[in-house]
């Protein structure tokens, strides 16, 4: 593909120190991303990405479909590893260690980076055991604390109310919007440091839409949270910083009321006001 | 106008050939259906008459003499018990290394290619196999032999069912439990494996629906037994022997006990199969 000089890609991280002005300072980099590429076999779907992902911040990474932001979510966690062919180049520094070197935790790894995916997947049993699993998984807790990390997770994600009398019944039986808080409470559950969101309320009412946006603005006081979305409208409500991507390449990356206001690139104001995308 | 003409002649012809189609099929199915129910009524007819309480308390008796079917359905249910044991475990984990760690792998094909080879292999040749692998070197045939043959016949359809149940599992069931850090073998064993339970068990069932009437496997291999015998190093009655051999002699006796054989067989096999129906209908999937 050419380049295209009047979109200017890449400039916005080509040079730190204009994107990471005022605003920027004082925030801790949990995660960073540095010169990032992803192949699906021969083709390249990553370009180059490089942006931070601070600390008990969320941010929100929007696009036309197929512009890469699932993919470089899922770079976040590796689970591109389950699938042969794709593979990702650069370095992605989690607390300072790089999680894309081979000889990385992979389980451990996820076990530190929680995952809610845009389809609900709550596994085939019940409300209690699908929060229990993941807790399972690498600590022995006791019966008494199991029951109130469960207990917890429910409540944080406003899911205990409507459920505390049926936590032993199958999460199949929950509505759409209630698995979706059921998949985030069994994330939460595990105390990961990051959350990585994947279009989460793309299936959803507006109802249960609201209350997950709600839920995740109250995540953010104890995680860092990075949500793919294709709604510009939930970006500008829930994320502090926005990475407008395009085309396997980020466009922009900011402070999220700057980039919604004042884009720096034609190509984001071009989207975020609709003339494309 | 000769254009409308010309389309409803097409449309005519459609109309006999769609109708044509639909006769021929109700035509095979009600074949499939009358050959169905007349076994089942000649089961019933001729073997009713003979199930008694005796049926399932006395030993195959020799010709002229009453008895019943006890050490043959012994023999059935404890063969064919032992080679789901043996058949249903290697065909599961075979199927799941088809499903899971070896999806889309050159050795997942091949091995694919070999299980409908062997799906479809005749089990007399199943048999003569284990007569050269077990009778013949021990010198007798046993029970364990027949169980042997019968778990060879029980891996592949296991093995079939298990892949194409796992296959319906979403890729993002096991994303969600991978993301969790759940190694491979957990996400399988906790997850995939509950969420194709009810397709598990179905193949389960109809391996041994399949197993249950098998004769050609047992001939080379537990052979038959007159007697009460639960060792199963020994030769050992079976019910499929045991219909050959009465049906095929000249005693009224021994043929009236195959028709009570033959009734007792197809009721479990039909049983199995209602059972491995009901368990895989679109119902019983949720929870």
């Amino acid at each position: 593909m050419e380049n295209r000089p009047s979109i200017q890609i890449g400039s916005a991280v080509a040079s730190p120190n204009e994107t990471r002005d005022a605003l920027h300072a004082g925030y801790a980099e949990k995660v960073s991303i540095r010169d990032v590429c992803f192949y699906y076999g021969q083709s390249i779907a990553l370009k180059n990405i490089s942006l931070p992902l601070y600390e008990k911040q969320t941010t929100a990474f929007i696009g036309p479909s197929g512009c890469g932001k699932s993919t470089l979510l899922r770079i976040l966690n590796r689970m591109y590893d389950l699938y042969p062919g794709q593979r990702a180049t650069g370095e992605v520094l989690l607390d300072g260690e790089n999680i894309l070197s081979p000889t990385i935790d992979l389980n451990l790894l996820r076990y530190r980076i929680g995952m809610v995916f845009q389809k609900p997947t709550p596994f085939p049993m019940s409300i209690y055991d699908n929060i229990a699993f993941g807790i399972r998984l690498y600590e022995k807790v006791p019966k008494s604390e199991m029951d109130g990390r469960v207990e917890d997770a429910l409540k944080r994600t406003a899911l205990w109310d409507e459920v505390k009398n049926k936590v032993n019944s199958s999460g199949l039986g929950l509505s759409g919007g209630q698995q979706q808080r059921l998949c985030i409470a069994r994330t939460i559950a595990v105390r990961p440091k990051v959350i990585l969101l994947d279009e989460p309320t793309s299936a959803l009412d507006p109802i249960s839409t609201a209350k997950i946006e709600e839920l995740i603005y109250q995540l953010k006081a104890d995680y860092s949270i990075a949500i793919v979305t294709h709604n510009m409208q939930q970006a500008a409500r829930v994320a502090d910083f926005t990475a407008f991507m395009y085309l396997g390449e980020l466009v922009e990356f900011g402070a999220t009321d700057m980039l919604f206001t004042k884009p720096k690139q034609t190509k984001t104001e071009e989207y975020i006001t609709g003339r494309f995308g | 106008m000769s254009a409308v003409v010309q389309d409803s002649k097409l449309y005519a012809r459609r109309k006999r050939r769609n109708a044509a189609a639909m006769v021929l099929s109700y035509i095979a199915a009600g074949l499939g259906f009358i050959a169905l129910f007349w076994i089942l009524g000649t089961l019933v007819v001729k073997g009713i008459g003979g199930l008694s309480f005796e049926t399932f308390t006395a030993m195959t008796p020799p010709p002229g003499e009453s008895g019943g079917l006890l050490n043959a359905i012994y023999g059935s249910a404890i063969q064919t018990l032992m080679a789901a044991l043996v058949g249903t475990p290697i065909g599961i984990l075979a199927g799941t290394f088809m499903a899971e760690y070896g999806r889309g792998t050159k050795t997942a094909t091949v091995v694919r290619f070999i299980n409908d080879v062997l799906l479809s292999a005749p089990s007399i040749v199943i048999g003569l196999f284990v007569y050269e692998l077990m009778v013949r070197p021990m010198g007798h045939f046993s029970a364990w032999a027949g169980s042997v043959a019968l778990a060879i016949l029980v891996i592949p359809v296991v093995v079939r069912t298990t892949e194409d149940m796992l296959l319906l599992v979403p890729n993002t069931l096991r994303e969600a439990a991978s993301s969790l850090g759940a190694s491979r073998w957990r996400v399988i064993n906790k997850v995939c494996y509950r969420a194709a339970l009810s397709g598990l068990v179905t193949g389960a069932l109809l391996a041994v629906a399949r197993i249950s009437g098998e004769t050609a496997p047992l001939l080379f291999t537990s052979l038959n037994n007159q007697f009460w015998s639960t060792d199963m190093n020994q030769p050992m009655a079976n019910l499929p022997v045991v219909i050959f051999q009465f049906a095929m002699s000249p005693y009224q006796d021994w043929q009236k006990l195959a028709w009570v054989g033959a009734l007792i067989i197809t009721t479990t096999v039909l049983a199995l199969n209602i059972l491995a129906r009901s368990l895989s209908s679109p119902r019983s999937q949720q929870g």
